[in-house]
């Protein structure tokens, strides 16, 4: 096993000398240790960032994290990779801001360039209350001291040319607004940067190893039940996103989440033409180019629960229609690719982060449809909530126990998306 | 597309129906006699299983009238519909309240 040395145009130039035959594997595949101070369950970016802001910022690097699959397979890798931090409501703005803020300078952090392109992030309105709704999210999100901005027509079209604003459309676009920080980055170099700088610091990434169920004494957790065997932690945090409910069913109790399938899709590579990602919560299709080309696009939810990771034609078709009418110089690409995440889905859209009625088990979930996004904040005060045993002051209002004091943080409909 | 049989009009395409959620939730005969925690488990806590589900569907474009499914959550497989009242089946849902 080779050391994981650090990333650098030296490296680069070393290993063309030799074809790239021998770099180093990015992480370790070790045998599971009997017992750890902490386990991470759940191999996505929320529990790999976990994992790596417990070894980096509370000294905590004797950690397994354990992935039924191989890590960054799920939401991580099925996601259509938008950032923003552009939320109504101050909490939501507190954690979404403090993701926005790590990710700015996260390909320094883990050596590991995420390709962080914040190319600017539209939402646009087609009706006199959408604008309404977008100047009150402008107002509101300024105020808590993020960048927003609303865009008249004159803008949009010279930000956009190929946008259709043509008053004649099936829902014209009136207007709009812009968070120029927001854009997107490579997800699954997200994954694989903190899942080698985890390592580096000591962490034990546990790959194709599932947990079957929780070892509970009075009350308090004492370890996973995997398919490789019992590992003992006093602490365990868990981030699995769409199999949240059956991972807490495992452990004895309920969460206010349903899971289902979102999807999105890819076209044939193009040459760049379009430079900002778009958003709208009207017509429902948020899309961008990818640095490869590709078009990204992302549709709703199906309405009914599901893990099968594969959503309704239907849905997909409402998305399109949306994608053409809004971009009609997209009506003939080819789409190459097309798939679903199962998401889940929290009564007030918000997230669930901290303690559960088991002591020592901590969950992070209901990230619903914004999961990619949040990765860097969540794992930031995740940790810290796993480390000190209280949540993060960020992360405090998205306590469980929000459900039984009704103090819900509702972000449906957040920042110009209807789901 | 799911192909459902209404138990009023027989088989129709998913795009005439909307999903409701999981069924078989009474709402508790005196709200005021529940702990903070028992409202909260049936105002949000929901059965959500990798498996059957039994959840309550509406025939919006059809006879407009709400009944239930039995509908697996992994192969979409729909395992029976029946009426509102009559007795479930098989399934998670409504083990709450």
């Amino acid at each position: 096993m080779k050391k994981n040395k650090r990333y650098s145009i030296f490296s680069l130039l070393r290993n063309a000398r030799n074809y790239h035959e021998n770099w180093a594997e990015a992480w370790r595949s070790p045998e599971p240790k009997p017992s750890y101070d902490a386990i991470i369950v759940g191999g996505g970016g929320h529990g790999l960032a976990t994992a790596y802001y417990l070894a980096k910022e509370h000294g905590i690097t004797n950690v397994a994290l354990v992935e039924k699959g191989p890590i960054g397979l799920g939401n991580t890798g099925r996601n259509t990779t938008v950032i923003r931090s552009n939320y109504l409501w101050d909490e939501s703005a507190a954690i979404y801001e403090l993701s926005l803020k790590l990710f700015e300078g996260l390909s320094q952090d883990l050596n590991f360039n995420v390709m962080l392109s914040q190319r600017g992030l539209i939402s646009i309105g087609h009706n006199q209350h959408d604008m309404r709704e977008i100047r009150r999210r402008v107002n509101a999100i300024r105020l808590n001291g993020i960048d927003s901005e609303m865009l008249s027509m004159a803008e949009l079209r010279e930000l956009v040319p190929i946008l259709n604003l043509s008053p004649n459309s099936r829902y014209p676009v009136i207007g709009g607004s812009i968070q120029r920080r927001g854009g997107i980055a490579r997800h699954d170099a997200v994954a694989w940067g903190y899942a080698r700088a985890a390592d580096d610091r000591g962490v034990d990434i546990l790959q194709h190893t599932e947990v079957t169920g929780f070892r509970i004494q009075g009350g308090r957790v004492e370890g996973v039940e995997t398919n490789r065997g019992f590992i003992a932690a006093p602490k365990i945090g868990v981030a699995v996103a769409g199999h949240s409910s059956v991972l807490a069913e495992k452990a004895g109790f309920r969460l206010p989440i349903e899971s289902h399938p979102l999807q999105a899709l890819v076209s044939e590579p193009l040459k760049p033409i379009f430079h900002t990602v778009i958003m709208s919560a009207t017509v429902h299709v948020y899309l961008n180019q990818s640095d490869r080309g590709e078009l990204v696009m992302g549709a709703g939810i199906d309405a009914f629960n599901s893990y099968a990771q594969r959503g309704s034609p239907m849905i997909l078709e409402d998305m399109l229609a949306a994608a053409v009418e809004l971009f009609p110089i997209f009506s003939r690409v080819k789409m190459m690719r097309q798939w679903g995440g199962i998401v889940d889905i929290c009564p007030d859209a918000s997230p669930i982060i901290g303690k559960t009625p088991v002591a020592g088990l901590y969950f992070n979930c209901g990230w619903g449809t914004g999961g990619f996004k949040s990765i860097p904040g969540s794992g930031f005060v995740f940790a810290h909530t796993i480390a000190q045993g209280e949540p993060h002051e960020i992360a405090a209002p998205f306590a469980l126990d929000r459900f039984t004091s009704g103090a819900l943080i509702d972000e449906h409909g957040a920042a110009g998306v209807a789901h | 597309m799911l192909h459902i049989e209404c138990p009023y009009c027989g088989p129709r395409d998913e795009i005439e129906f909307s999903c409701g959620g999981e069924a078989h939730i009474a709402r508790p005969s005196e709200p005021e006699a529940l702990s903070d925690a028992e409202w909260a488990d049936y105002l949000f806590m929901r059965a959500n299983p990798k498996g059957a589900l039994a959840e309550r569907w509406c025939h919006g474009l059809g006879c407009r009238r709400w009944f239930n499914v039995e509908r697996d959550t992994v192969s979409h497989e729909i395992l029976r519909t029946y009426k509102m009242g009559e007795p479930r089946g098989g399934g998670s849902g409504g083990a709450g309240a």
